[in-house]
């Protein structure tokens, strides 16, 4: 098990009721973080339609997630 | 510079800063608040923006945008929070040497803007409604962005 920071983001976060959480999880991708969280976040979207970061930077939902990172989910973005 | 910005965008301010010796076009695009969206009448926007990540990928986009149409001043400012109808919600300026650049630059800019940053808009509608809006959703659907 991974202790995990977790983000959340405009829908996402209103869904959750916070905007963050600190959670033991089962993970190794973040992918396995957006699954795992998926009631929390309420997400229907398609996971090719919103992002992830770990630790600020943009990263791959195949990315690695380690022991203390701390994940954002981003639902769909819409800027402009 | 790509900057994120709370307070109404002082365009013609923006404008002047971007003069250039050796430039001889300059191009800008400005998005604004339209009062209507598939269909809906919008009231206002709100815009949420996650700052740290937003300004490092739109640093970046200006960066590839530079290396594929070299320009000689870029700037993109994106508002954050409550905006009214007809407000500047995000203001692209390019200058280069020749118009080409200029248009593509900034088209190039504007575009990876909407899809790529962490920048989410909800739309509050006038029947007291709201809702996230989701470019991806609009794009399949080839309208909206």
């Amino acid at each position: 098990m991974k202790i995990i920071t977790v983000k959340y983001f405009a829908m996402f976060r209103e869904h959750a009721g916070i905007g963050e959480e600190v959670l033991s999880l089962d993970a190794v991708t973040a992918q396995d973080v957006f699954e795992q969280t998926r009631l929390r976040h309420g997400s229907a979207e398609p996971i090719s339609h919103c992002k992830v970061a770990i630790n600020d930077a943009m990263a791959e939902w195949n990315s690695t997630v380690s022991d203390g990172d701390t994940v954002l989910l981003f639902p769909p973005v819409a800027g402009g | 510079m790509f900057s994120v910005s709370d307070k109404a965008i002082a365009v013609a301010e923006l404008r002047e800063h971007m003069s250039a010796p050796a430039a001889g076009g300059f191009c800008v695009f400005e998005g604004w608040v339209r009062n209507e969206n598939e269909g809906r009448s919008v009231e206002r926007l709100e815009y949420e923006v996650y700052e740290p990540l937003a300004i490092k990928e739109g640093e970046n986009v200006l960066a590839e945008a530079k290396q594929r149409f070299p320009y000689l001043q870029a700037r993109c400012v994106h508002r954050a929070g409550i905006l009214e109808i007809g407000d500047c919600a995000v203001w692209v300026g390019v200058a280069a040497a020749h118009r080409e650049e200029a248009f593509k630059a900034c088209r190039y800019i504007i575009d990876e803007i909407k899809t790529r940053l962490p920048i989410w808009k909800k739309e509050h509608y006038v029947d007291g409604d709201s809702g996230w809006v989701d470019c991806e959703r609009c794009a399949a659907h080839g309208g909206g962005r």
